[in-house]
C-alpha cells in the first residue's frame, strides 16, 4: 500500500517565498553577529589548546606496549595482534629468551615488534585481543613523522610510549 | 601634430591602463578575498573561526613572527594561490585534451569582458599634470573601460558565452558527473537568461536608454532606482515607478544568482550530487580558473546590479569628478579626489552586494531541478512580461 | 557387509572397521586424542567415548523387532570406547547423547588439569586438538584448586624436537610411532600418577630420522620442532599442496609458507606413498630456498670479469653462443630435480642443437627401508622416460667429460647441476661457451659464460616421476627471488631463441605436447594429476 503524504496547505506569504527567506537571512545574520562578538564560536584553537585534560578514560590513542612492575616485556609474541589487526599495521617477529634470563620461563618475547602507525587505524582490538595484557591503547593520538619509516612505531617506541602497568594478571609469576 | 601625444594615443594608452589597473589591481585581488569573505562569513554564520592562521608571510624577509593584521589570516587567499599553482596540473587520459584546456579559457574570458563596460567611477581629471606635461589637458577620463552605448546588451551577450565554456568542460571531461552539471549549466542558464533579459525592459523604457555610464548619471541626477529619493526631488510618477522597479530588481538579482551558479542554484557543481559537477576532473590552475571565473561573474552581476538599480559610483551630496552636483562646500577640494571616491562608492557597493551573495548562499538550501526550472519559466518569465505592461502603464498614466 | 546404527541412522560399513572410523564416515566426527589411523589404538585418552548397544534379544535368540519393524535396542548403560573397537551387525550408536556429552565435559576438564594453559607462546596453538575439542566439548571453566603438577619443560629429547612434558596428556601417540613405525623404541612414560612423564631413553636420544612426525601427530604442543619452535604462528600459514623432492620417493607434503618465505612442511597423506610420514632430512631440505647466496640475476661472463644482465640480453647471448657450433660440439648435463616439462623441453632444445650427447648427474646416498630411497634424484624416472637419460643414468657422462678434455665438446649446458660433481675437472670448464642454470652458486656458474637464475621446488609448478613410477605434481608455493624465473620458461625461451618459433604460453601447454608425444602419460594433463598423483603404466 502506498502511503500518501498530505501536502500541507500554505498560506499566500508562504507560497511567496520571500519572507521565508528574509527569515532565513535573520537567522544567519544573528549568528553571523554572535560569532564576530566572539560569543557563538565553540571552534578550539588546537595547537594551543588540547584536549588532553578531558579526553575520557577510554580514549583509543596510538597503541603501546607495557612492562610489568618486575620489568618484564609483558609480550611473549603470540601474534594475536598480528592476526587480529584489520588494517594488518602489526609486524611481529618472535624470538627465544636465552636460558640465562631471570624470565626464561616464560620462553618467548618479541624480537620485533613493529605498529605502522601509518596503518593503524586505532579501532583498539589488538588491546582487546591480547592474552597477555600487554598492548594497550594510550591516550596519545598526535602521531607524526617526515618519512615513512619514521611512522613505524619499533619495539623500543612502543616501550617507550607504553611504560609500566602493573595490577594486571600475573600469569607468569609461580608464587601467584 | 603640434602635440607630444594626440587625443587618439591618449585614449587608448588611458584605456590600456584603466583594464590593466582594474583586472590586476581591482577585481583579481577582490576575486580572492570574496574567496576569503566567503570562507570567513560562512564560518561566523555557523559559529566557527574559518581560516584566521595565515599571515602575510614576513617571516621569509627575516621578521620574527608573520605580520597579521586585525582579522588574522588575510594571507590566506595568497597561499590558496600559489597553492592552485603549484599543484599538479593533471589531465586525465579520458579525456578530450583540446576542448578539455579550451573550457576555462573559455569560462574566464567572458566574465572578465563583462567587466568591460561596467562605469566602476564617474570620471578623473588629471589635466593639471597634463598640462604641465603636454601643454593642453584632454579633458576629464571616463571611469569605463569601453564606454558603448550598446552597454547592456554587451554584458547579456558576453556572458551567455560562459555557458559554452562549462558544457565544453562538461562535456569533455568524458565522465559522467561532469557532463550532468555542463547540461544542467545550459538549461539553467538559458532559462535565466531570458528572465533577465526581459526583467531589465521597463529600466530602459526608464532611462531610454542603454550605454551604463549614461544610465548611472541618469540616476545622479533622478535619484537611484532603487531608492528614488536621493537628489530629493519628489514626484509622484517616482512612487508609481518604484512597484515596478523592485520587481524588477527581486528578478534580476535572483536571475544573477541563477547566471552565476550560486547557491540556492549551484545545481551544475551540486557537490552532494554530482561531486562537483562540470569541473569534477580538473585540478590545480585549471581548476582555479573556473573558480576564479565565478567569483568574477559574481562580481560582474554585483557590479551591473549596483550601476542599474544602485545608483553606480553615486553617492548623496559627494560631487562627481567633473566637480558637478554635491555639497557645494564639498567643491573647494580638487575634483579628482572625488573621482577617487566615486570608485570607491562603487566598490564599496559591489563588496556589500557581494557579502550579500555570501549570506544568502550560506542561509539557503539548494533548489531541486524541477522548482529552478519552474521558478524560471512559469514565475519569472511571466512576471517579467507583465512588469513591462506596468511600467508602460505607469509611465503613461504619470507623464513627468 | 554389517548394519550399524549411528545416531538413529542405519548404515552399511565393512566388516572390520573401526567404530570411531564409521562414526568419521557417518560424518559424526568423534573427538580422540590417542587414536590415530596409522597406529595401534591403546585407548587411554578416552576422549572418544560413545554409547553403545546391541539388538535386544528375545528368548528364541532372534532380535526384538519394535513397532517400526527394526531391532530393539538395548544400550549398555556404561559408555565405551570407540577407538579399540570394530562395527559389529545390528550395532547401535549415540555420538551425542547427554551421557557421551557429559563424558566428554568429564574427560576435558581431567585432561587439563595440569595443563599450563600457555597457548600465547605454544606453537602448537591454532592446530590443538586441545584448543579444539575443549571449545567444542569442554565446559570453559575448572573445578581444581591444587597446585598444578610441574613438569620439566623445554627438554630437548632429540637434537630436532623439544618436549614440554607439562602440556603432555599421555596420549602416547609419539611411543607408538617410534615403535611401530620408525622401528626405533627410544620413547617411553617413566614415574608415576599425575607425575607421569613422556622421556627418552636414558642412554638414547630421539634422534631417528624420523622423529619429527611425533611432533605432526602430538595432538597437543607437548612435542615441538626445534626448526619451526617460535618461528611463526600456524594460521598465518598458506598451505600449499606439494611433495618433497629430496630423494625419488616423493613423500606428499603440505609447504606452510607466509609471504614468500617457507616455514615448515608437513607430511601429507597418501597411503600409495607416504602412509602420513616422512623423514626428517626431507622435511628440513627446503632452507636452502632462502639462502641469502641464491642467484637472482642473469649473469654474463664479460672480459674483465661478470655483468649482470636483463633476461633478453641473456637469452640472446646464450643462443648466439649454442648456435656458433655444430650439434655433435655441444653437451647437455640435465638434473634428475629438474621436473618432466623442464627435461622434455630440455631434450626438445638437444635436438633442435642437433646433439645427442645429453645426460643427467645421478646422486646416491644411503637410504634406509622405510621412506628415504638411495636415488637422491626425485626424478630419474622422468629423464629416463623423456629420453634424457638411459637406463642407467649418468653413464653418458664419461663421453661428455672425454669430449671437453680432448676439446671436442666446446660447449657445454648445465641444468641445474654442477659440470665437477660429474667429472669435468675445473680447470677443463673455461669453455668458451659453458651455460649453466641453478639456483644457487656452485664451480660451474661461477665459471658460465651465461648463468640463468632458475627456481627451487617450491618456486614453480610442473610434474615428476617418483621412484615407483608415480607422476606427481609441484605447486607454486612462494615466489622465486628477485629476477629469477622457472625454468620452464628459461628453456622456453631458449628454444626460441634457437630455433625461432614455438607456441607455448603456459606450463599447462608444455604437458600437453609432452602427452601427446609420450605414450605413458597419453590422456593426462597437468590439473588431471590431482593432489594424490598417478601411478603410470610400466
Amino acid at each position: 500500500m502506498a502511503y500518501v503524504v498530505p501536502r500541507p496547505k500554505l498560506t499566500l506569504a508562504e507560497k511567496l517565498y520571500l519572507p521565508a527567506i528574509v527569515a532565513g537571512l535573520a537567522i544567519t545574520l544573528k549568528h553571523f553577529k554572535k560569532a564576530l562578538f566572539g560569543k557563538g564560536n565553540v571552534t578550539m584553537q588546537y595547537p594551543e589548546q588540547k584536549w588532553d585534560a578531558s579526553l575520557p578514560e577510554h580514549y583509543r590513542g596510538a597503541p603501546t606496549l607495557v612492562k610489568d612492575e618486575h620489568d618484564r616485556e609483558r609480550c611473549v609474541a603470540c601474534q594475536l595482534c598480528e592476526f587480529i589487526c584489520p588494517p594488518r599495521a602489526i609486524r611481529i617477529k618472535p624470538g627465544e629468551i636465552p636460558a640465562t634470563n631471570k624470565f626464561a620461563k616464560v620462553e618467548k618475547f618479541p624480537l620485533e615488534f613493529d605498529i605502522d602507525m601509518i596503518r593503524c587505524i586505532y579501532c583498539g582490538l589488538c588491546e582487546e585481543v591480547c592474552p597477555e595484557q600487554a598492548i594497550f591503547l594510550r591516550k596519545d593520538y598526535s602521531i607524526t613523522g617526515l618519512t615513512r619509516a619514521e611512522m613505524v612505531h619499533d619495539k623500543a617506541k612502543l616501550y617507550e610510549l607504553g611504560g609500566v602497568m602493573d595490577g594486571l594478571v600475573h600469569k607468569w609469576n609461580p608464587k601467584k | 601634430m603640434d602635440t607630444l601625444l594626440s587625443y587618439d594615443w591618449f585614449f587608448i594608452a588611458t584605456s590600456l591602463v584603466k583594464t590593466l589597473v582594474i583586472i590586476f589591481g581591482v577585481i583579481l585581488p577582490m576575486v580572492s578575498y570574496s574567496v576569503y569573505a566567503e570562507r570567513r562569513v560562512s564560518a561566523l554564520i555557523q559559529d566557527r573561526l574559518g581560516p584566521n592562521r595565515v599571515g602575510f608571510p614576513t617571516t621569509l624577509l627575516g621578521f620574527k613572527k608573520d605580520l597579521q593584521l586585525f582579522l588574522g589570516g588575510l594571507g590566506q587567499p595568497i597561499a590558496d594561490g600559489l597553492k592552485f599553482i603549484l599543484k599538479e596540473d593533471f589531465t586525465p587520459a579520458h579525456v578530450n585534451k583540446f576542448y578539455f584546456w579550451l573550457a576555462p579559457i573559455l569560462v574566464i574570458v567572458p566574465a572578465l569582458l563583462t567587466l568591460a563596460v561596467l562605469p566602476f567611477g564617474s570620471s578623473l581629471d588629471f589635466d593639471f599634470i597634463f598640462q604641465r606635461i603636454f601643454g593642453h589637458g584632454f579633458g576629464p577620463v571616463k571611469m569605463v573601460i569601453a564606454d558603448i552605448d550598446v552597454g547592456i546588451l554587451f554584458v547579456f551577450a558576453i556572458s551567455s558565452l560562459s555557458v559554452y565554456g562549462i558544457v565544453l568542460a562538461g562535456w569533455s571531461s568524458n565522465s559522467k558527473y561532469p557532463f550532468l552539471g555542463g547540461v544542467r549549466s545550459t538549461s539553467q542558464m538559458i532559462s535565466y537568461e531570458l528572465s533577465i533579459g526581459l526583467s531589465v525592459i521597463p529600466l530602459f523604457m526608464i532611462f531610454g536608454k542603454l550605454n551604463l555610464s549614461a544610465i548611472v548619471r541618469f540616476q545622479a541626477e533622478h535619484g537611484w532606482l532603487l531608492f528614488p529619493f536621493t537628489n530629493g526631488e519628489f514626484t509622484w510618477q517616482k512612487i508609481a515607478l518604484w512597484v515596478p522597479c523592485f520587481i524588477s530588481f527581486i528578478i534580476f538579482m535572483v536571475s544573477v544568482f541563477a547566471e552565476t551558479n550560486r547557491l540556492p542554484f549551484d545545481l551544475p557543481e551540486a557537490e552532494t550530487e554530482l561531486v562537483a559537477g562540470y569541473h569534477t576532473e580538473y585540478s590545480s590552475m585549471k581548476f582555479a580558473l573556473f573558480f576564479l571565473a565565478e567569483y568574477t561573474a559574481m562580481i560582474a552581476g554585483s557590479g551591473l546590479v549596483v550601476a542599474l538599480f544602485l545608483g553606480g559610483w553615486h553617492l548623496p551630496f559627494i560631487p562627481d569628478g567633473a566637480g558637478n552636483g554635491g555639497l557645494e562646500i564639498l567643491h573647494h577640494l580638487p575634483n579628482w579626489i572625488w573621482g577617487f571616491v566615486n570608485i570607491g562608492v562603487f566598490f564599496g557597493k559591489v563588496s556589500v552586494l557581494i557579502i550579500f551573495f555570501i549570506w544568502v548562499r550560506w542561509t539557503l538550501p539548494r533548489f531541486r531541478f524541477d522548482q529552478l526550472m519552474r521558478l524560471g519559466w512559469i514565475w519569472f518569465f511571466e512576471i517579467a512580461l507583465v512588469n513591462i505592461f506596468l511600467t508602460a502603464g505607469v509611465l503613461a498614466l504619470f507623464p513627468n | 557387509m554389517l548394519n550399524v546404527q549411528i545416531d538413529g541412522v542405519w548404515m552399511q560399513f565393512p566388516r572390520g572397521t573401526r567404530l570411531i572410523e564409521a562414526c568419521a564416515q557417518a560424518n559424526k566426527f568423534v573427538p580422540r586424542y590417542c587414536y590415530h589411523a596409522k597406529l595401534s589404538s591403546p585407548g587411554n585418552c578416552r576422549m572418544c567415548l560413545i554409547e553403545m548397544g546391541m539388538p535386544k534379544m528375545g528368548p528364541d535368540r532372534k532380535p526384538v523387532l519394535g513397532t517400526d519393524g527394526k531391532p530393539e535396542i538395548a544400550w549398555i548403560p556404561r559408555p565405551q570406547i570407540s577407538c579399540a573397537q570394530d562395527v559389529a551387525e545390528g550395532m547401535a550408536v549415540r555420538t551425542d547423547s547427554p551421557m557421551v556429552r557429559d563424558c566428554r565435559h568429564g574427560v576435558m576438564e581431567f585432561l587439563l588439569i595440569n595443563h599450563p594453559l600457555d597457548c600465547p607462546i605454544c606453537d602448537q596453538a591454532g592446530e590443538c586438538r586441545l584448543q579444539e575439542f575443549s571449545v567444542d566439548h569442554g565446559t570453559g571453566g575448572s573445578r581444581f584448586l591444587e597446585n598444578k603438577v610441574k613438569k620439566p619443560n623445554n627438554v630437548e629429547v632429540g637434537p630436532r624436537v623439544t618436549l614440554d612434558a607439562e602440556r603432555c596428556i599421555l596420549c602416547t601417540r609419539c611411543i607408538r610411532f617410534m615403535q611401530e613405525v620408525a622401528h626405533d623404541d627410544v620413547l617411553g612414560i617413566v614415574d608415576r600418577g599425575s607425575h607421569s612423564t613422556i622421556a627418552c631413553h636414558s642412554d638414547r636420544k630421539l634422534d631417528s630420522n624420523y622423529s619429527l612426525n611425533t611432533v605432526d601427530i602430538c595432538p597437543v604442543g607437548a612435542l615441538t620442532s626445534e626448526d619451526f619452535r617460535f618461528k611463526m604462528r600456524v594460521w598465518f600459514l598458506k598451505e600449499t599442496k606439494s611433495f618433497c623432492t629430496s630423494c625419488a620417493t616423493g613423500c606428499n607434503t603440505v609447504i606452510g609458507s607466509r609471504e614468500n618465505t617457507i616455514y615448515r612442511q608437513t607430511p601429507r597423506e597418501n597411503n600409495d606413498v607416504n602412509s602420513a610420514w616422512m623423514c626428517d632430512y626431507g622435511r628440513l631440505n627446503f632452507h636452502y630456498l632462502h639462502s641469502k647466496d641464491r642467484l637472482m640475476e642473469p649473469v654474463l661472463k664479460t672480459k674483465d670479469g661478470h655483468e649482470i644482465a636483463t633476461w633478453e640480453k641473456a637469452i640472446a647471448r646464450a643462443a648466439t653462443e649454442l648456435k656458433k657450433y655444430r650439434g655433435e660440439e655441444i653437451g647437455i648435463i640435465a638434473s634428475g630435480r629438474m621436473t618432466n616439462e623442464e627435461l622434455w623441453l630440455a631434450k626438445k632444445l638437444a635436438e633442435a642443437l642437433g646433439t645427442t650427447l645429453h645426460d643427467i648427474v645421478p646422486h646416491f646416498a644411503e637410504g634406509d627401508d622405510i621412506l628415504l630411497s638411495s636415488d637422491r634424484n626425485p626424478n630419474t624416472r622422468g629423464a629416463q622416460l623423456l629420453g634424457l637419460a638411459s637406463a642407467i643414468p649418468g653413464e653418458h657422462l664419461g663421453a661428455i667429460a672425454d669430449g671437453v678434455r680432448s676439446g671436442k665438446i666446446k660447449a657445454l649446458l648445465v641444468l641445474g647441476e654442477d659440470a665437477v660433481e660429474a667429472g669435468i675437472a675445473t680447470d677443463l670448464l673455461n669453455l668458451e661457451s659453458l651455460i649453466a642454470t641453478h639456483i644457487l652458486p656452485n664451480a660451474t656458474t661461477k665459471l658460465a659464460t651465461v648463468l640463468l637464475p632458475g627456481s627451487g621446488f617450491a618456486e614453480k609448478r610442473g610434474s615428476m616421476i617418483n621412484g615407483k613410477g608415480r607422476l606427481q605434481r609441484l605447486n607454486r608455493a612462494i615466489n622465486p627471488p628477485g629476477n629469477a624465473r622457472d625454468d620452464w620458461e628459461i628453456l622456453r625461451d631458449l628454444i626460441l631463441a634457437v630455433t625461432g618459433h614455438n607456441g607455448i604460453y603456459m606450463i599447462e601447454d608444455v604437458f600437453k605436447q609432452m602427452a601427446a608425444s609420450v605414450p605413458q602419460l597419453a590422456n593426462l594433463s597437468l590439473s588431471k594429476i590431482g593432489d594424490l598423483g598417478v601411478q603410470l603404466p610400466t
